[in-house]
């Protein structure tokens, strides 16, 4: 099979990038592993249940009638030609961080969060405003530069270390790839997608945002086909000459954008041998999330946050924990406390934490089953202790480990945000094999698929780029 | 083709690139950056447009000819006219 550009995976990132390609006359063949599309952000049916996989918000959230420098969510409806009512998103009431000692609200724009820390910490009040000015601009996304540490920085402005702990906790669980801190640039993206511009979420969970790309990216002329996993990227002179299909078969493309990881594309090569190794190491940071389905609205059982972060103790520890799971901290997500007209099916509770991949990876079936049980208990009794009781009214339970992150993603060791040093050019020493998605961009769906969106454009529609035009 | 028609085929390729914009009242001799809420990936866009739909090429060094709806008329008219002309 010939094509002028081959994407490696059908997540946000490889939809998005083909979907901008279609549309400018490419011809695009994506090459989805699995049987669905989405990545990590998919979608699934179980005991006749729908749930998403992986979505705890849409981040960017863009308020109507907004009126300012162009953000994110406005860039990608213009670079994908959408109207922006497609994703039906609606925005949240408001999310919270609740630690021992203090409880911090926030919602769409900064006002609630400014006005919670003036209340809660009078004295850093000013120092936040201008942390918030500092961080307005969004760095640019494909330029490399050294790891700055945000922790260093907030010290100059933030002088409670509970405060600097409560205004991480929500940004690294949403997207630092780093244990205990995140690199500075990020740290502004990650404050303005989920600070500034707040949390979002489509009316029908993500497959409303997978759908429309999918079915724009076919009707553009695009070709996705599932079920159909690379088995090895052929290369020669400094190119990729093919690539080969674990089912048989070989697709050829002009370039190659491949949304599978840093190190996971590195390992397919069949010159990976002779690749001297870069400084990119696999990612620590994995998760477990457990799901409830439950018997009425959260709201009636008194829990109004769209999503919660909680700490517990002293010290926020962005970290692989030693324990297979870590009840210290998480995430506690619920899709009904959205402002959607009509509620979502069913009645979902989703809670994340930190687990440790080494211990999930190394038990054999039987332990895995007992763990994903105690795990489940663990999270439970940690939630509860936020929510209030609400696992009577539970109906079904389903949980998802670093394994499962693996599954779906391939990244390794169940890092959902990749490696640590993202390679923000996109490059590889192969002149036609660029990265997109995780290793390359910024996590969630907006990051994603704006990661896809400026590799497109970089690497294959720039004039200067050279390829196709 | 006439000038009306180069200046309402910009307004359609801006009107698919910016569905939000209000384009009835765009001055013809105002850049339109300054009028409408444009960045340069936009910009570029309408370039890529340009080519897509009308095999038209705006070299890079002449993207500054595009900055108003005059300019455009005065810039792309003897391109369509070419192209006019080389079909006919």
């Amino acid at each position: 099979m010939r094509c002028d550009v081959a994407i490696i995976g059908a997540g946000m990132s490889g939809l998005a990038a083909g979907l901008r390609l279609a549309q400018f006359g490419r011809s695009v063949v994506i090459l989805e592993r699995h049987g669905m599309w989405g990545g990590l952000n998919s979608f699934y049916k179980k005991d006749g249940y729908r749930f998403d996989v992986g979505l705890h918000a849409v981040t960017n959230a863009l308020s109507p009638g907004y009126r300012g420098p162009r953000i994110p969510l406005q860039r990608i409806y213009r670079q994908l030609r959408l109207d922006p009512d497609l994703f039906a998103l609606d925005p949240q009431g408001f999310s919270m961080t609740v630690f021992d000692d203090a409880t911090l609200r926030f919602s769409n724009g900064l006002e609630l969060l400014t006005q919670e820390i003036a209340e809660r910490f009078p004295g850093e009040v000013d120092g936040f405003r201008l942390l918030g000015e500092r961080c307005a601009a969004y760095p640019d996304s494909m330029v490399e530069r050294p790891f700055v540490s945000t922790r260093a920085i907030l010290a100059d402005f933030i002088r409670d270390p509970l405060l600097v702990d409560m205004i991480l906790c929500p940004l690294l669980y949403y997207g630092s790839a780093h244990e205990n801190d995140v690199d500075f640039d990020q740290f502004k993206i990650l404050f303005n997608s989920i600070y500034r511009e707040g949390f979002c979420r489509p009316k029908e969970g993500v497959r409303r945002i997978l759908d429309v790309l999918v079915s724009r990216f076919r009707e553009s002329g695009g070709r996705l086909l599932r079920s159909t996993a690379v088995e090895a990227i052929e290369v020669r002179d400094r190119r990729v000459a093919a690539l080969r299909l674990e089912a048989g078969g070989v697709v050829s493309a002009d370039v190659v954008l491949s949304s599978a990881g840093l190190l996971e594309t590195m390992a397919l090569r069949t010159d990976a041998d002779r690749v001297p190794p870069g400084p990119e190491v696999p990612g620590e940071l994995s998760f477990v999330e457990t799901i409830w389905v439950l018997d009425r609205p959260a709201k009636e059982l008194g829990w109004e946050p769209s999503v919660a972060f909680f700490n517990r103790g002293s010290g926020f520890s962005w970290r692989r924990p030693e324990v297979f799971v870590d009840d210290t901290s998480g995430v506690i997500c619920c899709p009904g406390n959205y402002r959607h007209d009509v509620a979502p099916e069913p009645v979902v509770l989703r809670a994340t934490h930190l687990a440790n991949h080494r211990a999930w990876f190394s038990f054999d079936p039987p332990a895995y089953d007992e763990a994903k049980r105690e795990a489940l208990k663990i999270s439970e009794s940690a939630v509860e202790a936020i929510t209030g009781p609400f696992t009577s009214h539970a109906l079904y339970r389903d949980m998802f480990t670093p394994k499962t992150v693996t599954k779906f993603t391939g990244h390794r060791n169940g890092a959902v945000y990749g490696t640590p040093d993202k390679r923000r050019t996109g490059r590889t020493d192969l002149d036609n094999l660029f990265l997109c998605g995780t290793d390359q961009g910024f996590v969630g769906i907006v990051g994603a698929m704006l990661s896809g969106i400026a590799i497109a454009n970089a690497y294959v529609l720039s004039a200067k780029g050279g390829e196709g035009a | 083709m006439t000038d009306n028609e180069v200046r309402q085929l910009i307004l359609d390729i801006i009107h698919d690139i910016a569905p939000d914009e209000d384009l009835s009242d765009v001055k013809p001799d105002v850049r339109l950056r300054e009028q409408l809420d444009l960045d340069s990936m936009d910009f570029l866009d309408i370039v890529m447009e340009l080519r897509k739909r009308h095999k038209i090429e705006v070299p890079e060094e002449d993207y500054m000819q595009l900055a108003t709806l005059d300019g455009c008329v005065a810039y792309l008219g003897p391109k369509f006219a070419a192209i006019g002309s080389s079909a006919a």
